[in-house]
């Protein structure tokens, strides 16, 4: 039993199933569940008719010409997952998880949420197909991000203020597991990044690996040739595997996850698991996390709360440590400059969380120079964001 | 034979149930915990599981969160906790003591490491509520290398299959969940604890004991009916939490387990006069 089971949970010394007793027949479940949905040819025409007439893809990859102008380096393309419906990447895995929870028969559906995009995008869905939806959202981020807390209020979802812990999105990830061991026969948890217990990392990445496959088929048939690189945020790093996924057997492209460096890398105000972490266990699966040297998760810090996150998928993990990809940081400062960049240069206003990843894809494109070409993707909308921005900036003194 | 099997042995040879108290390590301080170790001792505890604090506990509700937060903020590091089990095994504490530790505590520090500390601090067992069997293997080998038991939980969701492995790999007693769900006082018994309890016993003769949502002593009187071993520990840590001051803390948690002690062995009494 131990042995079949630990290969597949685990991207080579990442991953694993580390949950309480009561969850693992719930695991197993759903890893069934998911396996044979996966094969099943009327589940994945079902996942792509509401990905298409719902959700509005294929998403556009777009020539970021006043972008690579500025810049004066690599032909830089925007793949525009802002643009799919609740504004962000998180509906591609959130529509594929409810169908599966419909498959399982489970009536109740909870999730948890750092900015609000997952939280809105679980809200949206079960309003959708008419499930019960509790959303745990960091008593900080419900502060943080009030326009999406209503939002989820308005699709009829209960929002759960988590005031334990650093009450961010790791303590109500925290809250989440806990309703979820209290209520797993009736409950399927939506979790909304590519963390957390096998079979989770396999299967957000597979729902969201749509983004990579669009991506390359539309760079191909714009450009005739693959893209140099790839850059995308990370936090718990869903919408970088959804990208990387497909042009990881592409080794030419290389491959870049942007953490987020908060004050600073060198400061203990960051949320940089990767860059700065070591091996440890969150949420149930081993990874890069931000801990001190007893084991205890040391809070996290980025200007995004999407990204304020002390660990990060396995399979990122395994990704650094293989060589694939490559993992860079970028504070609040740079993040909040692309934030500005973007919106000014191509009219597209990107989450903070994209901001990160437009802010390394800048400086990567100047380097790179004008042979080349590179994808960054945009992961979501930043009309979450404005007000947070507004007071920032007041904050500096910045008048724009 | 280790310490905590030989306990239960002397226990079923006596008809008693064990009283199992669960106290976290630092709360509200480690000269705290020290004191109340031996407190529970002489009040009538079989054996203790000592929380080691977590910051993300996800097997614990509110009460035990808490407690480990102070317990944290009050600077109960495991090096500490290891060198205040070695003090009070100085001191003559003579009954099992399990660290309740989540994985990554053991894993950060080393698993060898953190098992020789633990054996080396008088530590007889490790129950890793965070490390299910399929995980597990690595860890259970070096515990028994050390002569520490390693105790695995079951829950009313485990499988035929689960509960058979669990039989064969536990040491000491199988530490059985009463409810889906964190631990935490309730106002009464889960009805999952008795068929849960006979589908295990079909499959071992290691002792049981359960856990979870036991309160009250009447809560206790019927949970040794039925098994081996009685855990209650959210209830005990609130008594702690709600005290004025430490020495308070420790006449309450010890007046508390005397309670227990009592409708544990009146239980078994009363059944077996009866029966």
């Amino acid at each position: 039993m131990a042995k079949a089971q630990t290969q597949a949970a685990y991207f080579g010394e990442f991953g694993g199933q580390f949950v309480p007793e009561v969850l693992m027949p719930a695991l197993t479940e759903l890893e069934r569940a998911y396996l044979e949905a996966k094969d099943d040819p009327a589940f994945q025409r079902e996942l792509a008719e509401h990905l298409a007439e719902y959700s509005g893809r294929a998403t556009p990859l777009y020539r970021a010409d006043r972008l690579t102008g500025y810049v004066g380096g690599a032909t830089i393309y925007l793949k525009r997952e802002d643009l799919n419906h609740t504004g962000s990447h998180k509906i591609n895995n959130t529509l594929g998880q409810i169908l599966l929870a419909r498959r399982m028969g489970k009536q109740r559906i909870i999730a948890e949420t750092g900015a609000g995009q997952h939280g809105v995008a679980t809200a949206t869905v079960c309003a959708r197909f008419g499930l019960e939806c509790v959303v745990y959202m960091g008593e900080e981020d419900t502060r943080r991000q009030a326009l999406n807390v209503f939002r989820m209020e308005l699709l009829g979802a209960r929002v759960h203020p988590v005031t334990s812990g650093t009450r961010t999105l790791k303590d109500a990830t925290n809250e989440a597991i806990r309703d979820w061991v209290a209520n797993v026969q009736n409950t399927h948890y939506i979790i909304g990044s590519v963390v957390g217990p096998h079979p989770y990392p396999t299967m957000v990445r597979d729902f969201q690996s749509v983004i990579g496959k669009e991506a390359r088929e539309q760079i191909l048939a714009k450009t005739g040739r693959l893209p140099d690189a790839v850059v995308a945020c990370v936090g718990g790093g869903s919408n970088a595997m959804g990208i990387f996924h497909a042009f990881i057997p592409d080794e030419a492209v290389a491959l870049y996850g942007v953490e987020a460096a908060g004050e600073g890398l060198d400061t203990d105000r960051h949320a940089a698991s990767i860059s700065r972490g070591t091996k440890g266990i969150l949420h149930g699966a081993k990874s890069y996390i931000l801990q001190d040297a007893d084991g205890q998760i040391q809070g996290a810090h980025s200007i995004s709360a999407g990204l304020d996150y002390p660990g990060v998928g396995p399979e990122h993990s395994y990704l650094k440590d293989s060589g694939r990809a490559t993992y860079v940081a970028v504070t609040d400062d740079e993040a909040l400059q692309a934030f500005i960049d973007l919106s000014r240069l191509e009219g597209i206003i990107p989450a903070l969380e994209s901001a990160h990843a437009v802010a390394y894809g800048m400086k990567l494109a100047k380097e790179l120079g004008p042979q080349a070409q590179i994808i960054i993707n945009i992961s979501g909308r930043g009309d979450k964001d404005v007000a947070e921005v507004a007071a920032v900036l007041e904050r500096k003194g910045v008048v724009l | 034979m280790s310490r905590i099997s030989d306990t239960f042995t002397r226990l079923k040879g006596e008809g008693r149930a064990a009283l199992m108290p669960y106290i976290t390590a630092g709360h509200p301080t480690l000269p705290a915990t020290e004191a109340l170790l031996f407190a529970l001792e002489e009040s009538g505890a079989d054996m203790i599981e000592l929380g080691i604090p977590y910051s993300d506990p996800l097997a614990d509700g509110p009460t035990v969160q808490r407690a480990g937060q102070i317990a944290l903020q009050n600077g109960a590091t495991i090096p500490r906790i290891h060198a205040m089990m070695r003090r009070v095994r100085e001191q003559g504490l003579s009954i099992p003591v399990l660290y309740m530790v989540y994985y990554n505590c053991v894993f950060r520090h080393g698993e060898e490491r953190f098992l020789d500390e633990a054996a080396a601090s008088g530590i007889d067992g490790l129950i890793i509520p965070d490390l299910p069997l399929e995980e597990a293997e690595e860890v259970e080998g070096l515990a028994a290398e050390r002569g520490l038991d390693l105790v695995y939980l079951l829950a009313p969701t485990s499988t035929p299959e689960r509960i058979a492995e669990a039989g064969r790999r536990s040491r000491g007693f199988i530490y059985c969940v009463s409810l889906t769900g964190v631990t935490g006082a309730r106002d009464r018994l889960s009805a999952a604890i008795e068929p849960m309890l006979r589908r295990i016993r079909e499959a071992t003769s290691l002792p049981l004991a359960v856990g979870f949502g036991i309160s009250r002593p009447e809560h206790a009187a019927a949970v040794a009916k039925l098994a081996d071993g009685v855990i209650v520990g959210s209830a005990l840590v609130e008594r702690i939490d709600e005290a004025p001051d430490e020495t308070e803390a420790v006449n309450r948690a010890a007046a508390y387990i005397r309670s227990l002690r009592l409708a544990v062995d009146q239980a078994r009494f009363r059944s077996a006069n009866v029966g």
